[in-house]
Order: structure tokens, then C-alpha cells, then sequence
């Protein structure tokens, strides 16, 4: 990767031009009246397709993805992106597709949808998905519109407090917000999971349901989740089941069969789509039977959520089909234990134990700081492991352990690979003990340093300025 | 059966792995899992496909797909791709990279988001935008809860009834649950009623308006008068636009608005069944800490040198967490990219070609129907570009049905009994007179 400096502005010129249009054969139509009509000059790029092209492929080099290398990212899933699924989602029956078009037009596109519906309910235990949302957060808040629902179509209003855990995924209270939810939190214990004498009183019939995720953030099943489901639900309350942590379940427990009520799935990163810097994804909901009903009275999106991803979802899980999920499931904790076994003496593990498909430490167990000289984070562990040619794990979450590094590193990595991240953590970790100042200077190799931060949010330049 | 071609564990890797655990066999890292929660017997799949197969399969489905040249806007328009996008977005360094929070490593996206950023802002005449929402609806849905924020004790947010039906149905959803009260302006000559405004403002609870640049039925709306009268009374005027036509129509800046919204879907992205499009937001600097989404902004590295970083996360909800007004994290990224590819390519000049060939073509195809006697004009002498309404003066079914036999998608029905039409670059003038042609034929 090697550092470039251009803006696409920069290299605009008067009267170039990059495009190619056919020639206007229809008689002119009126003008736009005067005051309807753009009066400040269109300031775009005047660049040549060549320049286009060279200019996006020097950006991309300076981009890391999962092609490039590996990324232990803690709780993103972040797997191989099968090849196959994009050039299904390409083809011209499925991209010229209006969303429009009426069922008798669409026949392929709705076999889709209803083949997609029974593999996810299969797969997790639910009865029914809406495909309308388009990320795991737009998931989130129309799982607890579901919720809301529900009770209101109860007739009951007062239940407007949800239940989350403190080591919940950030998006969880602030979906529970925007949906008009009041978040009351529930302590973990020291063993990372819930504490169930501390929820029992916090179930009252002001409580529509609780959020959880199982495994945790921790990675760590919630092996009390019978007891749980079965307090919640005799309060009258439901369980939503934060899909992100899916993965270490696939082919082996279904969140149904927990007793969760609504769930999320997260396509982009469970069901192998490409995350693509930040999107598209799409966060199917699922409920269960006895919740069908509200499905059909949230409307989250415009038309029918992110057709193309879940195109390339449906491929991949066709690609694994009953003989192959299992393994997604069972090599993913695999890989995740493996890499914590071997590194727990030289990171601090905060929890003994089997772990699901990620695992967090905290921190260093020796992290260089002497007399005067300050030790190395977590912060610099993760750039550190940048010159060495790796992606960060998830660092500073979850909230409960001040220096967590969460690892998750999927069931699409070789053990060489896991080798040579676990030689690469270990060889980090000296470091740290012998200088923690190269860390701390990290990384040395990427396309630029440490970029000030603070100057960015203090005096915002947010766009070009022409 | 041949392993997964993306699972690298050979059954010795496998043995090696467990060996360091200290279990036996890969059921025991299961152990804390309850046993009446592990899944007994084959789950209700289908048998793995091979990638032939897949590839074949695929085929059979995109087969029972009606591949019809599209006549149809109502906020999905078929507007030209060209080559160098789906190329670029293509490449693996974008498309299979994370969210750019290890910045060093991801100058890539950050800069095309900031490209994106900018571009937005130009378009649209505000000061500051968000790196992509999901789409146009939710978008809108986001700027209304924006409002109410901003407004502090004002609660209510009226829409105008010519917004795109999608449009009104996700930002009512939205209200229901974040409780925030809905008011509708009517538009009863095909533009929002400025009169029926001036009356709801002047319930003096009104924190924001959205109003349609560019209306559901094609009509170029005039908002003369909508700002003062909405910022006297204290509230934000939100304009929902279609971003491509703003290389012509009067844009959100120049009539006042406080925060523009729309889907970029019009800037280059496939029809693609509704999805992935991408939603955007622009604002004026004042209101920027109110801002949901993402943000990149530039600063400095170590050397000094132009680098680029998510900023002003503090807005943001795995800060905020309870304390959010948005929960947005993942949103289109890589749309992003298209449309900012798109617009580099397309340049002012091409834009405003776009909008040129579209109209002409659009406003050929509207005399050309009235001629054959089956329409009526809805909004005579109405302002359009490339979208516009009729009323048929028979019960169009059989038409559509003649139409879609000619292999074209055209005459959608809309919900107040009209018909909508909608003509983009890519149509030919003998597509539009087979069009008119298989009308006259009824």
C-alpha cells in the first residue's frame, strides 16, 4: 500500500469529459420556468474515463480488505466473500428489475424471497423473516417495532422499558431509543454473563422484552438462557436475539429453540456478503409464529429491502446446503479457541473457558511501562499489528474491561494464517515488553501515520473546497 | 462429499487445532451449551450445490424474470451505468474492506466518502454531509426525527401528501414508534398547497416540513416562501430531492432548506428490485452536531501530510448509546462509491445531458399519448422533467397488459387513479413509439 494525494477535484480540467451519452433525437421541451431552474454553477469533476479509473485504483491501494488479508474484527464476522455470489447478483434478470413491477413480472425475484424465508427459518428456528431492513441496526430497531406492536395490538401500552445487557452491542440501546424504548440495563457477573437474580427484579409489566446476544460480546454462551426466557416470557415480555453473534450457531443451535421471539440476521456478515467499507447489508427479521401478524404493519424501507445482498446470501447458503453448515458453525469456534489458547499467557484473559466463535482479552499482560515510560495499549497493539499485515481486532469493546481486544477470526481462515497472526501477536507483545515506544509510534508501514484526530474534530473540513 | 471450497481445515488442521484446546472432538467446544439446544438430526436445507449448479439454478430464476425496457420512475429510475462503475466497485480492496475505523489502512474509502461528501453538498447548494443512509425513505424518516431534535418541545413534522408513497409510509412508521406526531399538507393541483402550510404552521407545534423538490407526480414543485414562513414559526424545512435532477432544478440550498434528503439511486445505480440503493443527507453547518451517520473529515498525519478520519463521532450512537436520536452504523458505502464514480464521469456537462435527453424524450412521450385520445391531462401546463401523470380515460389494465406484451414496463397505477410514465436516457425515440403505438392499438 503506498501513499497517494489526490482528490478527484484536483485533477478536473475545463472541458474534459468522461462520459458518453447517445445523440438527443427528440424535439426540445420547454424550459423549466425561472424560478424553478438551478442558478449556481454545477461544480462537478471534468475528468477523463482514464483519469476516472487510474484515479479509484490508486485510492483502492490504499484500502485493506478481506482479499488483501486477515481480520480478527470481534463481533463483524468478517468471512470470505465467495465470488460466485456476485456475478449472480449481477445478472441483468435481477438488476433491471423495477421494484415496482407487479408478482406476475417478478416470478424469479419472489422465488427468491420465499426460498430465502424457509432456509433462515430453518437455519434459526423462526417461523417468518421480513427482508426489508438493510443493515443489522435497521434490524435491530424493526425487531423491537415488532416488539412494540405486539403489545400495543394487546392492548397493552404501558409496556415501554426494554432490557439490555451492559455488554450488549452499542446499536442495542440506541435502536431501543429511536424505537421510544426506555433502556433499563442488567448487570453481567464476574463469570461474563448475565446476572439472573439481578433481572428477576427488574421484570415488570412495564417491560416489553429484553435484547440479548448469544453467545455475548464476550463470546461466551449464556448458558442460563432457559431460565431467562422462561422468566421473561411469564412477565408477559418477549426476546429479541441480536443476530450479529450468529455465526458460532450455525448447523449447531438455533436461537428459536432458545425461546427467542424476534431475531436479526445479519447477511453481511454471517451469510458471507461483502461488507464493502461500510455497506450495503441487510438485517433480516425473523419472528416467531405467534408474532406473523405484526410483520406485516412495519414498514422500514422503501421498496424491498437490499435485493442484490440477499441474492448473494441465497448463493452462499445454497453453496453450503445441509451437508456444509455445521462446519461454518464448528470451525469458527475452533479457530477462536485456538488463537486464545495460544496466546493467553501473553494477553491478559479476564475469563477461562470454551469460548464461542470470538473472545476478548484485556490487554497486555506486560505492557512495557517503567519509572517514566508508559505502557503500550490496546490501541497500540491494534496499529502495531498493521505493519505486520493484519487488520485490528475490535478494540475498547465491550465497555466492561478497559484495554479489550475482541477477536473473531471466522471459520474462512487456514491455521497457517491463525499461525502467523498468533506468531505476529507474540512477537508484538515483546516488543512491548522490551520498547513499548514502537508501538506507540504505530503503524510505521501503513500509507500514512496516526492522523490527528483531535484537529479533525475541532476545526471539521468535511468537504472539498473548491 | 468435497469440503466447502472456502473452508481451509484439513481434518489434520482440525486435529492439531483440538489438541492445543484440550478437547477431543469439536462437539465438546460445545459443552456449554445446554443439550436440548443443540440441534439433533439435518436441518431443512437443500442438498449443497456445486458452483455449476448454483450458476445453473441462478439462471432458472433470472429466466422467470420479465426483462421489460422500463417506463417507470416513482423513486427507482433507470437511468445508464456506465462500465467504469460496477469495474471499480468491483475491486476487492473496496468491496471486501470493513468500515473505516483503522484509518491508516483504509485511506481508500475514506476518501472517496469525503469525494462523496463533497459532491453531495454541491448538488444539493448545503454545507455539510453524511457518508450514506440506507435509502431515500429512511433517510427522510432520520431527517424528521432530526427536527424534532433540533426542535426540542415542537413534536410534530408535517409531510406534503406529493411526497412518493414509500416516502410518507417509512417516515409514519418511524413517528409511530419514536413518537413523534404526523401532519400531511395536501397538494391538490399537483403541488404542495403553500396556503394549507401557512395554516398548519400556525398551530405553532410544527418542528420541521418535508416537502418534494420533484414531486410523486413528476411536477417541479415552487417552494417560493416556504422557508421564511416554516423558519418563522421556528421549524426546519427538510427537501426530499431526486439527486440527479439537480444538475437543472433550483436546489434544497438556494430555496432555503435546512436539510436535503433523497436516494441517490438516480446517480448510477442498477433498478437492482429496490436494493441496495443509497440514501443521502445534506445540512447546513448549523445543524451539523445534529447530524446522524457517519462523517469522514480531513486533518493531518504524524508527517504532516492530507489524511482522512471518521470524525465527529460523538454524535453517534455506540457513543450515545440510550442517549441516540439515530442507531444508523452500516449504510451504503459502496453505493457511495457508484455514485461518486457516476458523477465524476458524467461531470456538469453530462448531468445536465442526462436531464436534457430525459426531458425531451419525456415530454415527446406525454404529447405523443395525449394524441392518441385514451389520457387526459391531470395537471395541465404543470413544470415536469422526466416523470409525469395521466388519467386514463378507460380502465388501463388491458393496456398494461398489451404493453408489458411489447416488452415494455410503462402506465404504473398510482393510488389516486392516475397512470405515471417515466422516460431516462437510456430510452430510444422507436421504444417510445412502440410504446405509443401499442397504446393507440386498444
Amino acid at each position: 500500500m503506498k501513499y497517494y494525494d489526490k482528490l478527484v477535484f484536483e485533477l478536473s480540467k475545463e472541458g474534459r469529459t468522461g462520459y458518453s451519452l447517445p445523440v438527443n433525437k427528440f424535439p426540445q421541451a420547454p424550459e423549466l420556468p425561472v424560478q424553478l431552474r438551478r442558478e449556481s454553477p454545477l461544480r462537478l469533476p471534468q475528468v477523463s474515463e482514464p483519469d476516472v479509473v487510474r484515479h479509484y485504483t490508486n485510492l483502492s491501494q490504499m484500502n485493506f480488505g478481506v482479499d488483501t488479508g486477515f481480520y480478527p474484527l470481534g463481533s463483524c464476522t468478517m468471512k470470505y466473500n465467495p465470488k460466485i455470489n456476485e456475478e449472480m447478483a449481477a445478472l441483468q434478470g435481477f438488476a433491471g428489475l423495477h421494484p415496482l413491477m407487479h408478482a406476475g413480472l417478478t416470478k424469479g425475484a419472489l422465488k427468491v424471497y420465499q426460498e430465502m424465508n424457509k432456509a433462515l427459518a430453518a437455519i434459526t428456528g423462526m417461523y417468518a423473516f421480513t427482508f426489508d431492513p438493510c443493515a443489522g441496526a435497521h434490524g435491530e430497531l424493526t425487531g423491537l417495532m415488532i416488539m412494540r406492536q405486539y403489545h400495543m395490538n394487546r392492548g397493552d401500552l404501558k409496556r415501554t422499558k426494554v432490557i439490555v445487557p451492559d455488554s450488549a452491542h452499542g446499536t442495542n440501546p440506541a435502536s431501543a431509543a429511536v424505537c421510544g424504548l426506555e433502556v433499563v440495563e442488567v448487570k453481567s457477573l464476574e463469570n461474563g454473563r448475565i446476572d439472573v437474580e439481578a433481572l428477576k427484579p427488574l421484570l415488570t409489566d412495564e417491560v416489553a422484552g429484553i435484547m440479548m446476544t448469544n453467545p455475548n460480546t464476550l463470546g461466551l454462551f449464556e448458558t442460563q438462557i432457559k431460565e431467562i426466557a422462561a422468566l421473561v416470557h411469564a412477565a408477559g415480555g418477549l426476546l429479541y436475539y441480536d443476530g450479529a453473534n450468529m455465526n458460532p450457531l450455525m448447523g449447531v443451535v438455533r436461537p428459536g429453540d432458545m425461546g427467542f421471539d424476534i431475531m436479526h440476521l445479519n447477511l453481511h456478515k454471517t451469510f458471507s456478503t461483502p461488507h464493502g467499507g461500510g455497506g450495503p447489508g441487510s438485517g433480516p427479521v425473523g419472528v416467531a409464529k405467534h408474532l406473523e401478524d405484526c410483520l406485516g404493519e412495519i414498514r422500514v424501507s422503501g421498496f424491498h429491502g437490499n435485493f442484490g445482498v440477499i441474492l448473494r446470501a441465497y448463493a452462499y447458503i445454497l453453496s453450503l446446503g445441509n451437508q456444509h453448515i455445521r462446519k461454518v458453525g464448528q470451525y469458527s469456534v475452533l479457530s477462536a479457541n485456538y488463537i486464545k489458547e495460544c496466546l493467553k499467557d501473553v494477553y491478559k484473559l479476564p475469563i477461562e473457558g470454551v469460548c464461542k466463535h470470538e473472545f476478548v482479552f484485556d490487554g497486555l499482560v506486560n505492557d512495557g511501562a517503567h519509572d517514566d515510560v508508559p505502557g503500550a495499549t490496546t490501541l497500540d497493539v491494534a496499529k502495531r499489528l498493521l505493519d505486520y499485515g493484519f487488520h485490528a481486532p475490535t478494540i475498547y469493546f465491550p465497555l466492561l474491561f478497559h484495554q479489550a481486544l475482541m477477536i473473531e477470526p471466522t471459520e474462512t481462515e487456514s491455521l497457517e494464517t491463525l499461525d502467523s497472526f498468533i506468531a505476529v501477536m507474540r512477537k508484538i507483545a515483546a516488543e512491548a515488553a522490551e520498547d513499548p515506544e514502537i508501538l506507540r509510534q504505530a503503524p510505521h508501514n501503513a500509507p500514512i501515520t496516526r492522523p490527528d484526530e483531535t484537529m479533525a474534530a475541532r476545526n471539521p473540513v468535511l468537504k472539498y473546497e473548491w | 462429499m468435497a469440503n466447502l471450497p472456502y473452508l481451509p481445515h484439513t481434518q489434520e488442521d482440525i486435529r492439531v487445532m483440538l489438541e492445543k484446546i484440550g478437547v477431543k472432538k469439536l462437539e465438546d467446544l460445545y459443552s456449554d451449551v445446554p443439550s436440548e439446544f443443540l440441534k439433533k438430526g439435518a436441518y431443512a436445507l437443500p442438498d449443497a450445490l456445486s458452483e455449476q449448479q448454483i450458476r445453473d439454478y441462478f439462471a432458472s430464476l433470472e429466466a422467470m424474470n420479465a426483462k421489460l425496457k422500463v417506463f417507470v420512475g416513482a423513486g427507482a429510475y433507470d437511468h445508464y451505468t456506465p462500465a467504469v462503475i460496477p469495474y471499480i466497485a468491483s475491486r476487492s480492496e473496496f468491496l471486501t474492506a470493513y468500515t473505516p475505523y483503522q484509518c491508516e489502512i483504509s485511506q481508500g474509502t475514506l476518501r472517496y466518502i469525503f469525494e462523496y461528501q463533497s459532491l453531495m453538498c454541491e448538488l444539493t447548494g448545503l454545507d455539510v454531509s453524511n457518508a450514506s443512509m440506507y435509502d431515500g425513505p429512511t433517510a427522510a424518516a432520520e431527517a424528521m426525527k432530526m427536527a424534532v431534535a433540533c426542535a426540542r418541545k415542537k413534536n410534530r413534522v408535517l409531510l406534503s401528501c406529493a411526497l412518493l408513497p414509500p416516502v410518507i409510509k417509512v417516515v409514519e412508521t418511524y413517528a409511530k414508534f419514536h413518537g413523534v406526531e404526523i401532519g400531511y399538507i395536501p397538494a391538490p393541483d399537483g403541488q404542495t398547497s403553500p396556503e394549507a402550510l401557512k395554516a398548519e404552521l400556525a398551530k405553532d407545534d410544527v418542528a420541521g416540513v418535508i416537502v418534494p423538490s420533484v414531486n410523486r407526480y413528476g411536477i417541479v414543485e415552487d417552494h417560493t416562501g416556504f422557508a421564511d414562513a416554516i423558519h418563522a414559526e421556528k421549524g426546519l424545512l427538510v427537501e426530499y430531492c431526486d439527486p440527479s435532477t439537480l444538475a437543472v432544478v433550483k436546489t434544497p440550498g438556494e430555496w432555503g432548506a435546512d436539510i436535503a434528503v433523497g436516494d441517490g439511486q438516480s446517480l448510477g445505480l442498477p433498478l437492482c428490485y429496490g436494493g441496495p440503493y443509497v440514501g443521502f443527507m445534506t445540512v447546513k453547518k448549523e445543524h451539523m452536531r445534529k447530524m446522524p451517520g457517519r462523517i469522514v473529515g480531513q486533518t493531518v498525519d504524524k508527517q504532516g501530510r492530507r489524511s482522512f478520519v471518521l470524525t465527529l463521532q460523538a454524535r453517534e450512537q455506540h457513543i450515545k448509546r440510550e442517549k441516540a436520536t439515530s442507531n444508523i452504523c452500516s449504510n451504503e458505502s459502496l453505493m457511495a462509491l457508484w455514485v461518486t464514480v457516476y458523477l465524476s464521469l458524467m461531470g456538469p456537462e453530462g448531468l445536465k445531458e442526462v436531464n436534457r435527453i430525459s426531458a425531451d424524450g419525456a415530454h415527446y412521450l406525454y404529447s405523443e399519448l395525449l394524441k392518441t385520445g385514451q389520457f387526459e391531462e391531470v395537471f395541465p401546463g404543470k413544470p415536469f422533467l422526466k416523470e409525469f401523470v395521466l388519467r386514463p380515460k378507460q380502465f388501463p389494465g388491458l393496456m398494461q397488459q398489451r404493453l408489458e406484451k411489447a416488452g415494455l414496463f410503462a402506465a404504473l397505477d398510482t393510488e389516486e387513479g392516475y397512470v405515471s410514465f417515466c422516460v431516462t436516457e437510456k430510452r430510444t425515440k422507436e421504444e417510445i413509439d412502440l410504446l405509443v403505438k401499442t397504446v393507440k392499438e386498444g
